[in-house]
């Protein structure tokens, strides 16, 4: 018999192994569904998770797709190490796209290097601004964060579905539900020339291994770690359990509402109602998929982006409907969580009671 | 006396040889005890002596190592406590285990081991209820009952099941006198009818009042038995506490330096639902000198303990002082930062970290007074220096600073935690237990550095139910009990029965002429 034998230290090699481990499982996985469902599913699979790799001309496409997912999944991975499980980082990324493309609009008669900048600003703000309810909430109230965040996510893209339909709706733009196009001074440079590469995706890289050094030489990133371990020890060593989680939730707020910024002045350079892409949920793939560590988050986000590329790949080589995508992130993540438990645990033959 | 008859009849619970063993304590060790049908019988004992583990047994939570259980005469192995349940043993445990938004006869019905039908069951509570002359309503909602009110829930559960022997552990350490009153007239009904009642505390006056059989614990062994009705307080204190102390030897005459730590009226609610209100605390603490506070576990040591590190706030910064500076409204960290340093009772978790290693933990507490982390930034090489001389100096064994702090026994995660705040040479050293659960060896370690960090001018404050630790070190000792903290008194002047009976809640009266 098989059973599960508790180590006396967590497994490092597992700790690394166990997502490459959650991924294998999920291709597995994927294969043995689609094909039972009449798909050819191992094309589908080579489709999801390696044509993105193995063609150069998609790199750029995984890095536009990949660097909000990285923003927002630092962020996200900071709270969840202290234990602040901001679920609502989707509804931060589209706060930050609204309020970057209020001044936008404020500024479209304007020129000048400053436009873009200010616009960045506000984006950081309005995401920061709507992580700060959920805080708020819990600190004073001791409301979940988990509901409150999440449920402001809705009230977010209602009220940019309002916006688009509404005060910003582009008086040039035959009455479709969208704001003006972005002017140059408002548009994300690209760093490559005839890509889609834009100055996220270096910002992303940059980021992480800020967020790096933050949660692994500070004081404020020990913290932070503490207070999710262990908050009675917390509080014996003077850590203030409301401080973080305000601190916590506001830079989670902060780098989803960059994030928004990001895409509506790249990718997109305007806002529709097709703004919101689910990225803020993704991250949370990610961040796990990154086992909460910045430079694993890297990692993570060139997977999930692979699975956003790959997915549209898929829809034309073997049909895949494009929910497949999604069906392929939250296996993953299901499977990540599974395997985690081999960190801490491991599986060994079952010894005969003497 | 009338012993003879009673004789023939065999006792309703007899264990003999009982031994159990944890990792690295023996709970039990060869204890035999009879009880015979209609007798209250009282075990007693500190906390750690080993009762809890032997009610266990008897309940079948846990199966004894060695030794046999009898049941009205015949040999019988008790697996669980529905099985105890069955044989007739009912339990009613210090914490109750009831829901609040139901109602009383709800939760009645709910710890039935089988379904009943519910106005039979109505029926058979008001009978009992009745019989007992006990007020309770069965159909009052939970959270609106008195503690007392609570526990006769319990009670009235157990006799549900007409049970033959009824444990009772730690009964009255929640309730009013007169709920004990109340409590104690119930149970000697329920034996008068031949229910037999083992009673499990450490507090003398009322095992006095109530049993007629004593078995005393001490260290996981029985140490004596005897008739409480017949045998002095005293004595039984010295029994509980164990007569072979150390001579106790104190350096030089105790000329303590100058007051390093004074608390003032220090009030401070507890949390709920099992916290203790600490009420009006005062005492000082001098250079060179060790003061021990004794007191049964959870009389507020734990609501103490953080009220001076700085996690709870006092009501006014003049409550604490260290070195005359009013810190009563400072946190931990501004606390520590000035020389008074805490180890709490529980090591992992509130002392340590346990999933960082022990060089990180070093940062838990040493980054205010060590320069750890100058400008936010933590520096790798002095926190392994740190940690590495601490489990040097204190002699940690251990593969390393990068050890977990879980992966370390208790005591040497203990030494650690000792040397990591001694090695700050705080002002002041409040410390809960630092010798609980930790090996012989370890522990007399800790209390040397204790004495040497006392001789060199701090102010050691040490919080312990072990007797024993307390007069071999402290100078001076008071005793809190239920949030309340009595004066405290040189060692010398002190008896042990004396510190047994303010231990035991007979404050002032009786201690006086003792």
């Amino acid at each position: 018999m098989l059973e599960w034998r508790r180590r006396r230290e967590p497994s490092t090699l597992m700790l690394l192994a166990s997502p490459l481990i959650a991924i294998g499982l999920t291709m597995l996985t994927g294969m043995i569904l689609f094909t039972a469902m009449g798909y050819d599913g191992f094309h589908a699979v080579e489709s999801i998770f390696l044509t993105p790799f193995l063609e150069p001309q998609r790199w750029g496409d995984i890095g536009v797709k990949g660097a909000p997912l990285v923003m927002i999944a630092l962020g996200l991975a900071i709270g969840f190490r202290a234990n602040v499980w901001n679920i609502g980082a989707e509804g931060q990324y589209v706060m930050g796209a609204i309020a970057g493309t209020g001044v936008a609009l404020l500024t479209y008669d304007m020129t000048g290097w400053w436009i873009l900048p200010a616009m960045v600003l506000a984006g950081i703000l309005g995401g920061m601004a709507w992580a700060a309810i959920p805080a708020l909430l819990r600190v004073k109230l001791q409301v979940s964060e988990i509901l409150t965040s999440l449920m402001l996510t809705y009230v977010a893209v209602q009220f940019l579905y309002f916006l688009v339909r509404g005060p910003w709706k582009d008086p040039g733009g035959f009455n479709f539900p969208q704001t003006r196009m972005f002017t140059s001074d408002q548009t994300l440079p690209t760093v490559l020339e005839g890509t889609l590469v834009h100055l996220g995706i270096p910002a992303a890289l940059v980021l992480a291994v800020i967020a790096w050094l933050l949660m692994e030489k500070t004081t404020a990133g020990y913290a932070i770690k503490v207070v999710g371990l262990a908050p009675a020890a917390a509080r014996h060593g003077g850590f203030s359990a409301a401080r973080t989680t305000w601190a916590t939730m506001l830079i989670s707020g902060a780098l989803a509402g960059l994030a928004g910024l990001f895409e509506a002045a790249g990718p997109f350079g305007q806002l529709t109602p097709q703004f919101p892409v689910g990225y803020g949920f993704t991250a949370i793939i990610v961040a796990f998929l990154g086992r909460l560590n910045p430079l694993g988050i890297v990692f993570g986000g060139i997977v999930l982006a692979g699975t956003y590329v790959g997915g549209e790949i898929a829809q034309s080589t073997v049909r895949l409907p494009q929910a497949a995508t999604g069906l392929f992130q939250a296996t993953l993540l299901f499977m990540l969580l599974a395997t985690d438990v081999l960190v801490s645990w491991r599986i060994g033959w079952k010894r005969r009671a003497a | 006396m009338n012993q003879p008859r009673e004789q023939e009849v065999p006792p309703r619970l007899a264990l003999a040889h009982i031994s159990k063993s944890f990792p690295g304590v023996k709970a039990n060790e060869d204890i035999s005890l009879s009880v015979r049908p209609g007798e209250i019988h009282a075990l007693l004992g500190e906390n750690g002596a080993g009762k809890s583990t032997l009610v266990k047994i008897i309940y079948g939570v846990q199966q004894a190592d060695e030794g046999t259980i009898s049941w009205n005469g015949s040999p019988v192995s008790i697996l669980s406590p529905k099985a105890a349940r069955k044989l007739g043993i009912g339990m009613v445990f210090q914490h109750f285990s009831l829901f609040d938004a139901m109602t009383v006869i709800e939760n009645i019905a709910l710890g039935l081991d089988e379904a009943v039908d519910r106005e039979d069951l109505k029926q058979r509570v008001a009978a009992i209820l009745q019989s007992y002359s006990l007020p309770l309503d069965p159909e009052r909602e939970v959270h609106t009952l008195s503690v007392g009110e609570r526990q006769r829930i319990e009670i009235v559960r157990c006799l549900l099941q007409k049970p033959k022997l009824l444990i009772m552990d730690e009964p009255t350490s929640v309730l009013t006198p007169q709920e004990v009153e109340r409590l104690f007239a119930t149970l000697r009904q329920i034996a008068a009818e031949g229910c037999s009642i083992l009673y499990i505390s450490h507090k003398l006056h009322e095992i006095k009042a109530l049993c007629d059989n004593a078995t005393i614990l001490r260290g996981g062994r029985v140490v004596a038995t005897c008739d409480p009705k017949v045998e002095t307080t005293k004595r039984m204190a010295e029994l509980m506490i164990g007569a072979e102390l150390r001579k106790i030897e104190h350096g030089k005459a105790a000329t303590a330096g100058a007051v390093r730590l004074e608390v003032k009226t220090l009030s401070l609610p507890g949390e709920p639902p099992f916290g203790t209100d600490l009420e009006s605390v005062s005492f000082e603490a001098r250079a060179g000198e060790i003061l021990g506070i004794a007191g049964v576990a959870g009389n507020g040591q734990a609501e103490l303990l953080t009220a001076l590190s700085g996690e709870q706030f006092a009501a006014g910064a003049e409550a604490i002082k260290l070195d005359g500076k009013a810190i009563g409204l400072e946190g931990a960290g501004a606390r520590r930062a000035l020389g008074l340093a805490c180890v709490p009772e529980e090591r992992n978790g509130h002392a340590a970290v346990p999933d960082f290693s022990l060089a990180e933990n070093g940062v838990l507490t040493a980054r205010h007074r060590l320069p750890l982390a100058p400008h936010g930034f933590i520096s790798r090489g002095a926190v392994r220096r740190f940690a590495d001389g601490v489990i040097k100096l204190f002699d940690v064994r251990t593969t390393g600073n990068a050890a977990l702090a879980r992966s370390l026994s208790g005591g040497n995660l203990q030494k650690f935690i000792m040397g990591r705040e001694i090695g700050q040479q705080p002002a002041v050293l409040i410390v809960s237990q630092p010798t609980w659960g930790v090996d012989a060896g370890a522990a007399a370690a800790i209390r040397q550095e204790l004495v040497d960090l006392a001789a060199k001018g701090s102010a050691v404050v040490v919080i312990s139910q072990d007797l024993d630790e307390l007069l071999e070190l402290a100078d001076r000792l008071c005793v809190i009990n239920e949030g309340r903290l009595s004066a405290p008194r040189p060692i010398a002047s002190l008896g042990i029965d004396e510190i047994g009976l303010m231990m035991g809640g007979v404050h002032g009266v009786e201690a006086a002429h003792a």
